[in-house]
């Protein structure tokens, strides 16, 4: 069915000006290529079945985090359809590839929604992706899941955010790396990949640690390209600002494959954890699996979620995930991992297909009207609820610290979920603004 | 202050180590009581345990950092399998391992623990060893190391370790009620280049309202004198980093790049799937690391080497068939060529992907290329920069040779400069050019094999240093190995120090503007072909 569907349009394309030819056999093949590495819907068109759009990133920078959340969106689709489907249909799932460029996103959620009429789309991993299908969504009236922590200052009609809030992540990081247990930081570097989450993020941490009193010379912001793999001059920049006095911390938003180069420097100039801890926002199990983390132990990350949790939900999901991976020829299958995006994707499907199951439609604004107040028991280990008014769930939050086999320990939790606070009380304006 | 109670005991502990048995002392229940304590009074206990010394210490701290030690009704002790013993001296409890609340491990708590267990090493018979505590315990120096510092010092022989532990307690002196030993501490930290010394002798000459810090006005002087010494320790060693950083820079976009300038500087082809056979080059590297860790896990260490031909070879190979294949049939046609390269990195990318995954694949840097050298506290020079730094010089030096002992260089050299003319007397162009772009595409191969040390191995690895490896052949004037070699210093250590000064984000946007400054003025480059043989 793929090859077919290629082979069709490269002829096509032949069949033009034939003075063009040789032009137009490598924009086939350029086509081609990137065709096949866009990936085609899969199964075949049919009355009973209800389409579900998977848009994630499999190749480019995001690619290394973004993969493991289609895998896991497919096998939570299969499970369903296995126990019966949603309302007696089975579920198609739409797999296409945004390539982790940010305005073709916009263009794979047009298609997805126009085209393939999806009943809801689970996708994105960065802000800038989110912001970049925000408008799609709302101009075609459509639902994205979106599974990822985020920085917030947003609440659409159209989303619903499985992933945390900034004060269901960052803020109680930095309020554990300020207290006894964490070392008690006195200064951060606050240090990112340039897009809209970090720098929202940093803003409303700059904003925070104001508020508890620590002072303008005691903060660093540094930001650095997607992609970017020389940290010499930043990790040399940071160990100097730890050295000026007082107990520092990082506050790490760097997003995707450039974590393996930060790390791997931060080895090698003798960072310890111990003297200079690094708490992560989105770095998780996945992301560790291509660095040699013996280096790491001890620095942090906060979850929501973590591989190594403790309860029967978990020990389920993180079994099905290693099955369903050697099932599918997941590469490396037999060390694949689960993490907090994965938790969320998985949640945030079982979420809709409950909403879809209360409203007993997929239409867009029944099943939106569903959503709010519904409730699943996560792998996290509690009772997850989405808040009834501002699209966010309730989540419980975790930090823990790197051990030499790329997992968790985890060193703090919160004894309950938090509701989340899209618009932070830390960012001037945002009064009154929690509700849709 | 609410923890006056552990603290004391802890100090009881302290005092009576050194008094009556100063290595042999068995612990008593009273010196690990804080562990049952809050947090404060917990790390106070494992840093006195340090102090302390003695086998029983040693076998405590090894039970904390194992997970096993915990509290049970008050008491310490350490679980062993399913059962219970007391931590002071190891004698059985009738006590379930249940019921035990084990301590957690978190950093704060292994920086203790790190502090302690170099209280114990002090005492090693191992130089190094003694080296290493004493420079973990001066990083962590506080009153209570004070006496540990001098008893060390006493028995210390050797220079460098005394004078890291000098320093050590000059910091704790720093703080000390006599004028005189503030006064000798400052001058003794003259001789630091640590930044955090720094800082604490600046925290002297502050005043608080119309009162100075530090009272005495000699001190003051003293320590104004060693904050200028440490200074320009730091700011030497500074720029000594950065010129390396920008050195590194430049020798890993002159990897990148040496392949493009001997394919464009002969054939003029500007081959847009430059950046793919750095990527197959860095994938030869990863199966060559597989081969080593299924096949000679003993050696795997060395796999680094073992992958130089591996790499050369599988991306001259690639380079090879391209040629063969696709850009023969496109010489002097620039644009067609740049499209059709341009189609083969697509196919690479995606032939990469599908064989190997769109993930990145996991390199470990051998143990002898991790870690580095410590010019002063800050600046470090990582091996694995080092190593590619030396690497690049032996391939420019391999290159070297090439183009000027061998026939094959001749003719290469001959080609660059008059195609025409060349295959006139007699030297087989079309050879030459196969030849020269496999050997263009190996050296891409082994500057992939660099890359794949210290930044990502994945499918679109290549695309990244495709626009960085043509700006340096285009500063540097095409067909110019000299050119390509000043283009890449010279970028790599004014990005660094751009970087330094305003930002990855910034330092990048300035090196571009700079470089379409440059080619405006000097459309040839730095070096240009010149005479009678270069091509109008």
């Amino acid at each position: 069915m793929e090859l077919e569907t290629t082979h069709k349009r490269c002829t096509n394309f032949h069949q033009g000006d034939p003075s063009m030819k040789r032009r137009n056999f490598v924009q086939a093949l350029a086509l081609s290529a990137s065709i096949a590495a866009i990936g085609l819907p899969v199964g075949a068109h049919a009355a009973d079945t209800i389409k579900v759009g998977v848009l994630h990133s499999l190749s480019g920078t995001m690619a290394i985090s973004e993969t493991a959340l289609k895998n896991v969106a497919l096998m939570t689709i299969e499970e369903i359809n296995a126990a019966g489907g949603v309302m007696g249909k089975k579920l198609e799932p739409v797999v296409v590839d945004p390539a982790s460029n940010w305005p073709l996103f916009a263009e794979k959620a047009r298609q997805l929604i126009s085209q393939d009429k999806v009943a809801a789309v689970f996708g994105c991993w960065t802000s800038v992706s989110r912001k970049s299908v925000n408008p799609v969504f709302k101009e075609l009236n459509g639902l994205l899941f979106y599974p990822v922590q985020y920085e917030g200052e947003e609440l659409e009609k159209n989303v619903f955010y499985t992933g945390a809030a900034p004060n269901q992540q960052a803020i109680p990081a930095v309020e554990y790396l300020m207290s006894a247990e964490g070392g008690g930081a006195k200064r951060f570097v606050l240090l990112g990949t340039d897009y809209v989450y970090p720098r929202t993020t940093n803003k409303i941490l700059r904003a925070f640690l104001k508020s508890k009193g620590v002072a303008e010379a005691d903060i660093m912001e540094d930001y650095t390209p997607f992609g970017h793999s020389d940290y010499q001059t930043i990790i040399a920049k940071i160990k100097k600002f730890a050295a000026e006095g007082k107990k520092t911390a990082v506050i790490s938003t760097i997003n995707g494959d450039s974590n393996v180069p930060f790390y791997k420097e931060l080895g090698n100039a003798g960072l310890k954890a111990t003297d200079v801890p690094v708490v992560a926002f989105s770095v998780g199990e996945e992301e560790l699996r291509g660095v040699d983390t013996k280096p790491l132990v001890g620095h942090l990350a906060a979850w929501n979620y973590f591989m190594t949790l403790k309860n029967p939900e978990n020990d389920a999901f993180a079994k099905k995930y290693k099955e369903w991976a050697k099932k599918n020829g997941v590469p490396n299958a037999d060390t694949v991992v689960t993490n907090d995006p994965m938790e969320a994707t998985y949640v945030g499907i079982y979420m809709w297909k409950q909403a879809v199951e209360k409203a007993k439609s997929t239409e867009t604004d029944k099943v939106i009207a569903a959503l709010g107040g519904q409730t699943f028991k996560a792998p996290s280990g509690f009772t997850l609820t989405m808040d009834k008014t501002n699209h966010h769930l309730h989540k419980p939050v975790y930090i823990g610290e790197v051990r030499g086999d790329g997992q968790f320990d985890v060193v703090w939790k919160t004894k309950e979920p938090i509701r989340a606070q899209p618009w932070s009380p830390f960012i001037a304006g945002n009064e009154g603004k929690q509700k849709l | 202050m609410r923890l006056p109670l552990p603290r004391l005991l802890c100090a009881c502990a302290l005092v009576l180590a050194f008094l009556v048995a100063p290595a042999r002392a068995a612990l008593d229940e009273a010196s690990l009581a804080g562990l049952a304590g809050d947090f404060q009074s917990r790390l106070d206990t494992i840093e006195a345990l340090g102090v302390a010394g003695g086998e029983d210490a040693r076998r405590v701290l090894d039970a904390l950092e194992a997970g096993a030690l915990g509290v049970a009704g008050g008491r310490a002790v350490i679980v062993q399998g399913e059962s219970v013993v007391a931590a002071a001296n190891g004698e059985a409890l009738a006590l379930a391992a249940s019921a035990v609340e084990t301590l957690t491990v978190n950093n704060r708590v292994r920086r203790a623990l790190g502090t302690a267990r170099a209280a114990l090493a002090l005492a090693s018979a191992d130089r190094g060893e003694r080296l290493a505590a004493a420079r973990t315990l001066a990083d962590n120096a506080g009153q209570s190391l004070l006496p540990l510092f001098e008893r060390a010092l006493a028995n210390e022989a050797d220079d460098e370790i005394r004078g890291v532990l000098a320093r050590a307690a000059a910091r704790v002196n720093l703080s000390s009620a006599d004028p005189a030993q503030r006064l000798k501490a400052a001058r003794a930290l003259g001789e630091s280049s640590d930044p955090a010394v720094k800082a604490l002798l600046a925290a002297l000459l502050e005043k608080q309202g119309d009162v100075w810090v530090e009272p005495n006005g000699e001190v003051r002087a003293a320590a104004d004198m060693a904050i200028h010494a440490i200074d320009r320790r730091i700011a030497t060693a500074e720029t000594v980093g950065t010129l390396f950083s920008g050195l590194s820079l430049g020798s890993i976009l002159l990897l990148a790049a040496l392949g493009l300038a001997i394919t464009y500087g002969v054939m003029g082809v500007i081959n847009m799937a430059h950046g793919e056979l750095l990527m197959v080059g860095a994938y030869a590297t990863f199966l060559v690391q597989g081969l080593f860790r299924s096949y000679l896990p003993a050696y795997v260490d060395w796999y680094v080497a073992a992958a130089i031909p591996a790499a050369f070879l599988a991306a001259a190979l690639v380079g090879v068939a391209m040629e063969r294949l696709v850009l023969r049939h496109l010489y002097g046609r620039p644009l067609e060529s740049l499209l059709a390269t341009w189609g083969l990195s697509l196919v690479l990318i995606q032939g990469a992907r599908v064989v190997f995954g769109p993930q990145n694949v996991e390199l470990a840097n051998p143990a002898w290329m991790s870690g580095g050298i410590e010019l002063a506290a800050g600046v470090v020079l990582p091996w694995n920069r080092i190593v590619i730094v030396g690497f690049a010089v032996f391939v420019l030096l391999l290159i070297w040779l090439m183009m000027q002992k061998t026939r094959l260089g001749m003719f290469v050299r001959a080609v660059t400069q008059n195609r025409a003319m060349a295959g006139c007397v007699g030297v087989p162009t079309a050879r030459v050019d196969t030849l020269a772009f496999a050997i263009g595409s190996g050296v891409a191969g082994l500057g992939g094999l660099a890359l794949s040390q210290i930044a990502n191995v994945g499918p679109a690895m290549g695309s990244g240093y495709i626009v960085d490896a043509f700006m340096v052949v285009v500063l540097g004037g095409v067909g110019q190995l000299a050119g390509a070699v000043w283009a890449a210093l010279g970028l790599g250590i004014v990005a660094k120090f751009l970087e330094g000064w305003a930002g990855a984000v910034i330092a990048k946007i300035l090196v571009l503007v700079f470089i379409i400054v440059f080619i405006q003025k000097r459309p040839q480059g730095i070096f240009a072909l010149k005479g009678r043989f270069a091509d109008s």
